[in-house]
């Protein structure tokens, strides 16, 4: 390996290249079309895009999560969970539920610090079943609490005086909002250098902590990250229902979908769970009225290919047409002539 | 004498458990699979139990010796095909392969029989007890389960101990490549201890439909229990799984004694204790 030094082939080397810059402004001009739908569209089709953006950001977490970190876990819906609640508690304070989105992000994360450090000293199989006994124990002390509704559930005040229209479209907006926010935060934190330390964790782990990679640190970041975002998709997802029921906002249904979504589009790319989240609700209108059928389709779908076509969809995708439309990695170019020699 | 009773109780729900958990605990000592669909097949088995007492008109134990056989054969099918390829993928896709087997098993069921709760007719057996005192009495069902728990431990452990296929077991458990350089052939080893593990987990979704009615979404806390007595007690030490389960049993009694919503939440809370003090269990040992 170390005889084909760049010495001896002059190659230049960036971490984008011209499509990708113009990916960039698709992607600009994708989200300004879709801010503007509320003007554009009637309602229930931005309602059925909130749900979408809650699942496209929660997918990108997991995501994020298993595909990077190498972390897999089934209790991501205590988080979920947790931030709804933070929504309700605070906009009975008197918050704006807009405003306390990011509050209810910050909850979130901040519970699973000290989680993580139970938690993350887990080998892998102890760490899924432990996230979902977590989220269990969490739902549990949520049913015994009266201020919190118990198992009725909690509705949210501080909406009524909101024209329905008006309400709708910041709805919107705030779960686009989340879904840019964790799919432009991803990007970022991978192209860190937290995401080279993650990329050698996903390829060999005792190898990267050997040479000095900060595995621990790293996956608390991550950790941290996924329980936030899970947060603050689970403050719009209370925003946009005004009511949240313990056994379905902790359900483990929750980490099914994100599963399945992040295992059809593709694990350990962003694009991945994008498409897959696509899918998901493609096959989820057209089954609508065969009751669980879309789930047990799914699910079969997510286990062939998880055996067979692990890097799912998107993989095959990229690998077919060369295409990335999130470069975290680096490209390199060939020199001609060689002049320029970088390293 | 109340808590004496609630002791009591805990320790015979904690041979459920352990019969519950020692599939779960065989395959991860084994193949290093958590199966997380294990909840769901006792919940598959329990309503096989119940197709087979009102359809051949045979009392619940009977319907243990049709449901096990078959789940052992299905379990050996299942490894060689679906868990063998995902263990070939990576470690990590055996966790989402059962994951989502455990999602297709639950709604299937959903869409099969319907959300009703249903629970498998014990007849006279239902409301059988020993009376030891005014305060203290033993319902014949517990001890049945209990026993059979110890039974199947028993059988389970002097099998690996003492049978060939059993030590094939062991070894291919310490160490695959030197199992299969000696001649054993380790794909075959892995589906036996697949259909020893689906059957036992056969046998305690019928053992659970005698103590406790249940539903298609019942499997996941099912499962939970299980892998809270495996790691309370030590993976791959089956004694070690027969004190987690009693363990597991004591808490929730104990809980459902001081308040009757605190039972469940209250055994979760001495299983993430025991795991953040004692992440090997209490009994680390390997098969055998």
């Amino acid at each position: 390996m170390i005889e084909s030094a760049p010495s001896a082939t002059p190659q230049r080397v960036t971490r984008s290249r011209r499509s990708a810059r113009w990916n960039a402004v698709a992607g600009a001009v994708a989200v300004a079309v879709l801010a503007s739908l509320p003007y554009l569209v009637y309602a229930n089709v931005t309602g059925v895009l909130v749900n979408l953006f809650i699942l496209l950001s929660l997918a990108t977490l997991w995501n994020l999560l298993a595909g990077y970190a190498g972390l897999i876990s089934v209790g991501q819906q205590a988080y979920i969970g947790i931030g709804a609640y933070a929504v309700f508690v605070l906009a009975d304070n008197g918050l704006s539920p807009f405003l306390a989105i990011p509050v209810a992000a910050l909850v979130s994360g901040l519970v699973a610090v000290p989680a993580s450090f139970l938690l993350l000293r887990l080998r892998r199989e102890y760490f899924a079943i432990a996230t979902w006994v977590v989220a269990e124990a969490v739902l549990l002390a949520v049913l015994r609490s009266d201020s919190l509704g118990g198992g009725t559930g909690a509705t949210l005040r501080g909406l009524s005086d909101l024209d329905p229209a008006l309400r709708q479209a910041y709805t919107y907006w705030a779960a686009l909002a989340v879904a840019v926010a964790t799919l432009l935060g991803t990007y970022l934190l991978l192209r860190s250098r937290v995401g080279l330390d993650l990329t050698a964790i996903r390829d060999n782990e005792i190898g990267a902590r050997s040479v000095g990679v900060r595995v621990a640190l790293a996956k608390g970041i991550v950790y941290f990250v996924a329980a936030a975002g899970a947060g603050a998709a689970g403050g719009v997802l209370i925003i946009s229902q005004l009511f949240v029921q313990p056994t379905s906002v902790f359900s483990v249904q929750w980490s099914a979908y994100m599963i399945f979504v992040a295992l059809i589009g593709g694990l350990g790319s962003i694009e991945g769970p994008i498409v897959g989240t696509v899918i998901f609700y493609m096959l989820q209108q057209t089954l609508a009225d065969r009751g669980a059928w879309y789930l047990i389709i799914l699910g079969s779908v997510a286990v062939l290919m998880a055996m067979w076509v692990p890097r799912g969809i998107w993989g095959l995708i990229s690998d077919r047409f060369d295409l990335r439309l999130f470069p975290v990695g680096y490209f390199l170019h060939p020199a001609r002539g060689a002049v320029k020699v970088k390293s | 004498m109340v808590w004496v009773n609630a002791i009591v109780q805990g320790i015979l729900l904690g041979g459920l458990y352990a019969l519950f958990a020692c599939g779960l605990s065989l395959m991860f000592g084994v193949m290093r699979v958590v199966n997380l669909a294990h909840g769901d097949l006792a919940v598959l088995a329990a309503y096989l139990a119940l197709a087979v007492i009102t359809g051949l008109h045979v009392p619940v134990l009977w319907s243990a010796l049709v449901v096990a056989p078959l789940f052992g054969v299905v379990g050996y099918a299942v490894q060689r095909f679906v868990i063998q390829r995902s263990l070939d993928v990576s470690p990590l896709t055996t966790l989402l392969v059962t994951f989502g087997l455990s999602i297709v098993i639950q709604n299937a069921l959903l869409e099969g029989v319907s959300a009703n709760s249903r629970s498998l007719p014990t007849g006279w057996l239902a409301s059988a007890s020993f009376q030891v005192n005014s305060q203290l009495s033993i319902a014949y069902e517990s001890v049945i389960v209990f026993s059979v728990a110890v039974v199947v431990l028993s059988s389970l452990q002097l099998f690996l101990s003492r049978a060939r296929l059993g030590r094939q077991v062991r070894a291919a458990a310490d160490d695959l490549e030197a199992a299969s350089i000696v001649g054993v052939n380790v794909r075959h080893v892995y589906g036996i201890a697949a259909a020893i593990a689906f059957a036992t987990v056969a046998l305690a979704g019928v053992a659970f439909g005698m103590y406790s009615s249940f539903d298609p979404a019942a499997g996941p806390q099912r499962l939970i229990f299980a892998f809270e007595a495996v790691v309370i007690g030590g993976v791959g030490s089956l004694w070690g799984t027969l004190l987690g389960g009693m363990i597991l049993g004591v808490a929730q009694v104990l809980g459902a004694q001081v308040d009757s919503s605190f039972g469940v939440l209250a055994g979760h809370l001495v299983f993430l204790v025991l795991l953040a003090l004692r992440p090997n269990g209490l009994i680390p040992a390997r098969l055998a």
